[in-house]
């Protein structure tokens, strides 16, 4: 029954998520143990949270082994979860919890690479060594779209991990300060700070691309 | 306050106004005098901006249907 609510072709993982009121239906039969109804939560929010993992993790496998992980964490967690917030919301933070543990699970570099290289210098008096240049108007509009996606991820990648992360949790998948704290086990206090030491290095990133010419 | 100040410690409260009205009087001083950090300040929403559309932009993956029997096939057990 259900399917009929949300789709009953909801085989296509790229389709539009549904509104409230279809996601307080599936939830519905999802509590009432409907199998169906979970197969249509997994062949409806899947692909989103996909893209979600293949951000936080350069390495298909372990996207696809967090999301593996993320579904099967939401199908036990169902009976604890009230709807205090949106599903797609609540699968959104399982999928970067599952992220996350893949993450630590994979790290091994005792060291990290410095991020000083790329954060702006200064002169004795205080002004900035490199005067910044603007960029173009609206860089959005420069580039193609995915270009420029492509541009901003790869430039993201090149961020050091601890930076790298936060970066993407705050600024990307908009969680807040406090969640963000609490999923990387820091301080809100250290979160702004690695959030703005990797806002600046971004940008210095992409500053050789976005700025305009010199006439 | 200089540009080091500017940018290294208040550009972030300034975008997100957090600043005390002291802190973002001083901070729009600074910016009047100095063309370079005007350039800095929009380069560093523009930034910000970039990295929330990238979230928002990013289209649903295709995700491997041996990956979905995979976990419909847990779950039904």
């Amino acid at each position: 029954m259900i399917r009929d609510a949300v789709s009953a072709t909801a085989r296509n993982s790229r389709r539009p998520l549904p509104e409230p009121e279809e996601e307080r239906r599936l939830l519905e039969s999802l509590r009432a143990g409907e199998h169906a109804a979970f197969e249509t939560l997994v062949r409806t929010y899947s692909g989103r949270l996909l893209a979600v993992t293949r951000r936080l993790l350069r390495d298909e496998e372990d996207a696809r082994d967090a999301l593996q992980e993320a579904l099967l964490s939401a199908f036990r967690s169902l009976a604890g979860f009230q709807g205090e917030a949106r599903l797609s919301t609540w699968l959104h933070r399982i999928a970067v919890n599952c992220a996350l543990m893949k993450m630590r699970a994979r790290r091994c570099r005792p060291q990290e690479d410095p991020i000083d290289d790329l954060l702006p210098t200064f002169l004795p008096d205080g002004h900035v060594e490199r005067g910044a240049v603007p960029w173009r108007e609206g860089a959005d509009m420069m580039l193609e779209r995915t270009e420029l996606c492509g541009l901003v991820r790869g430039c993201i990648d090149r961020l050091p991990e601890s930076y790298r992360t936060v970066l993407l949790l705050r600024d990307v998948e908009e969680l807040d300060t406090e969640e963000t704290a609490r999923l990387l086990g820091i301080t809100p206090n250290n979160v702004k700070i690695r959030l703005h030491r990797a806002r600046l290095a971004l940008r210095g990133l992409l500053d050789p691309h976005l700025r305009q010419e010199r006439v | 306050m200089d540009c080091r100040e500017v940018i290294e410690q208040f550009l972030m409260d300034y975008v997100s106004r957090a600043l005390s009205p002291e802190q973002e009087a001083a901070f729009d001083l600074h910016l009047a005098q100095c063309p370079s950090c005007v350039n800095y300040l929009r380069s560093y929403q523009e930034t910000v901006r970039l990295g929330g559309s990238l979230g928002a932009a990013t289209p649903a993956d295709e995700v491997p249907e041996s990956l979905v029997q995979a976990v419909l096939a847990v779950t039904r057990q």
